[in-house]
């Protein structure tokens, strides 16, 4: 994957006043579009075209963020759509409604617990990783389970940096994460369905993996509430739960970590949880997915996109039995 | 001209099922259908649409409980309603989601089974909405009623399709599922039969307690009459 220097993105200042700029470009050809469409009055099916219900909101993200594409050269989504259509259901299972109700959540002072099969276990406090390691600008896509898609700009740095400095002993095979528990600011863990907390996990080399990072921010900006701030896991190659939000604790250990969705529904989420347009979830089809922002599908590419970098971890494994 | 008249409960009854696709569009103008529209109006043309099919399977079993005459007369309407939005539904995932392309349309529909009962729902649906005119009805004659056993199919169906697209809190769908298996239980000759009689029970009773509030309320009408 190549990765694109900060230099590259576009400043905050800048994008929100493309932003504005844009929306009222669209506005009006939205209206231009209205017109053409009552003299012909044949909709359009091309999936770009504002004539569709999109309207004039589909060109948003498109032209807004020319300089921010990832490597396949697919537009970022907007910060408003990054942060406001998310799935967090510590908070609620409603995307919309999770940006308003984890506004308030406290991200500091918030310590990390790393420890388990290290030689050296260490609690960090949050500004001091933040510091320790240099972020880097990690533009990923984003697929969820569900069947949709973003491309987010990530700011993080490579897990393995952590790992490194604790030492991981030779006994140990799987990296555990935790997600805090807080149920005084969290009203989704009332929910009886889950076993709280959320619990993520990843193999050693998985975690070692050049493109598996802890995100601290998106946009240039330090994380939202909403997208697990103040410090998560993003592992693009994998469906959306796996990138594990608002870390506690993460624990090197010898044994298969039981993930709060392999509890959930064991025969519908595995450990692995890989992109795989070939392997379905047990009741819908995974071959397509919905870039938000576009109307209609794009195929799924195998481990996202990012078969090049990852596919060796899993060569010779069955990934129809490690889904 | 009076035949076109709608009483109070018709109306209410149109407005009350036309109101989920006057919300979307609302919603629409509002900017209020998130990031991922084409999911939200998905979810609630399909939602509007059990609803809306659970109301009609709803009709007869009110009727028979409450003798309440009036619901028979919008049965029609709110399975075509049912009809309206799951079209709607399903032009929604043709035509918005997948946007008419037809290699991933019939890999989804066909690939797994929640896509494929959905689509069977709407199968069932179709030729019941063709039937529902009086023509067909005096045609068909007894076949007519037959055919229209198919809604309680669609029901069940409907409610699977649901229930499996729903990650995991499945208290919804099943709620659904229990009230489609009581309404259909309710249509059982036996149950029917008892039901009719409790109606006739329980209408003494009230009668009992409300004709004297109404013999007070036929004194007061005069003198306000007279005011």
């Amino acid at each position: 994957m190549e990765k694109i220097r900060s230099s590259e993105i576009t400043p905050e200042e800048l994008y929100i006043n493309r932003r504005q700029f844009i929306k009222a470009g669209s506005l009006a050809l939205g209206a231009i579009t209205v017109a053409a469409c009552s003299q012909t009055e044949k909709p359009s099916g091309n999936p770009k075209s504002s004539a569709t219900i999109e309207g004039s909101k589909n060109l948003e993200p498109t032209a807004e963020t020319i300089t921010k594409t990832d490597e396949l050269g697919d537009p970022a989504n907007s910060f408003e759509d990054i942060t406001n259509f998310n799935n967090y259901y510590e908070f609620t299972i409603d995307k919309q409604k999770v940006a308003s109700l984890s506004k308030n959540f406290q991200t500091r002072p918030w310590t990390v617990e790393v420890g388990g099969l290290v030689n050296k276990a260490k609690i960090y406090d949050l500004d001091e990783l933040i510091n320790k390691f240099t972020s880097e600008d990690r533009i990923y896509r984003m697929r969820c389970v569900e069947g949709w898609s973003m491309v987010i700009p990530w700011l993080g740095f490579p897990l393995k940096k952590i790992l490194d400095e604790v030492e991981p002993t030779s006994n140990a095979k799987y990296v555990r994460f935790e997600t805090i528990y807080d149920p005084d600011q969290m009203p989704g863990l009332k929910s009886p369905w889950y076993q709280w907390p959320y619990i993520e996990g990843l193999r050693l080399d998985e975690a070692m993996n050049d493109l598996a990072i802890i995100s601290t921010g998106l946009y240039g900006n330090e994380l939202l509430p909403q997208n697990g701030a103040p410090f998560r896991l993003v592992v693009p190659w994998k469906y959306g739960f796996k990138s594990i939000k608002s870390i506690v604790k993460i624990d090197l250990v010898d044994e298969m970590p039981k993930s709060l969705w392999m509890a959930a529904a064991p025969h519908e989420y595995g450990f692995y949880a890989n992109v795989n347009p070939e392997v379905d979830h047990p009741r819908w089809s995974q071959s397509s997915e919905r870039r938000i922002g576009e109307a209609g599908r794009r195929r799924t590419l195998m481990f996202n996109g990012y078969e090049e970098e990852v596919a060796h971890l899993y060569s010779g494994m069955n990934l129809n039995a490690n889904y | 001209m009076k035949r076109f008249k709608f009483t109070k409960f018709q109306i209410l009854v149109h407005l009350g099922a036309l109101f989920p696709l006057i919300w979307i569009i609302w919603d629409y103008y509002m900017d209020n259908l998130t990031a991922n529209p084409i999911q939200v109006v998905t979810l609630r043309t399909g939602k509007a649409a059990i609803v809306l099919l659970v109301l009609t399977l709803a009709v007869t079993p009110i009727n028979t409980l409450f003798g309440f005459r009036q619901v028979i007369k919008v049965r029609r309407a709110l399975g075509l309603y049912a009809f309206l939005y799951a079209g709607l539904h399903f032009a929604i995932f043709i035509g918005l989601d997948y946007v008419f392309d037809l290699e991933l349309i019939i890999e989804a529909i066909f690939d797994k089974p929640f896509a494929l009962v959905g689509f069977l729902t709407g199968l069932i649906l179709i030729p019941l909405a063709i039937t529902s005119t009086k023509g067909w009805m005096k045609r068909l004659g007894k076949n007519w009623k037959r055919l229209h056993w198919l809604i309680y199919g669609a029901g069940l169906l409907a409610v699977l399709h649901y229930t499996w697209s729903v990650k995991s809190d499945i208290r919804q769908p099943v709620a659904f599922g229990v009230i489609v298996i009581l309404l259909l239980i309710a249509r059982i000759h036996v149950v029917r039969k008892s039901l009719s009689r409790f109606r006739w029970k329980i209408s003494s009773k009230v009668t009992e307690l409300i004709t004297p509030v109404r013999k007070l309320f036929s004194q007061i009408r005069p003198s306000r009459k007279s005011i």
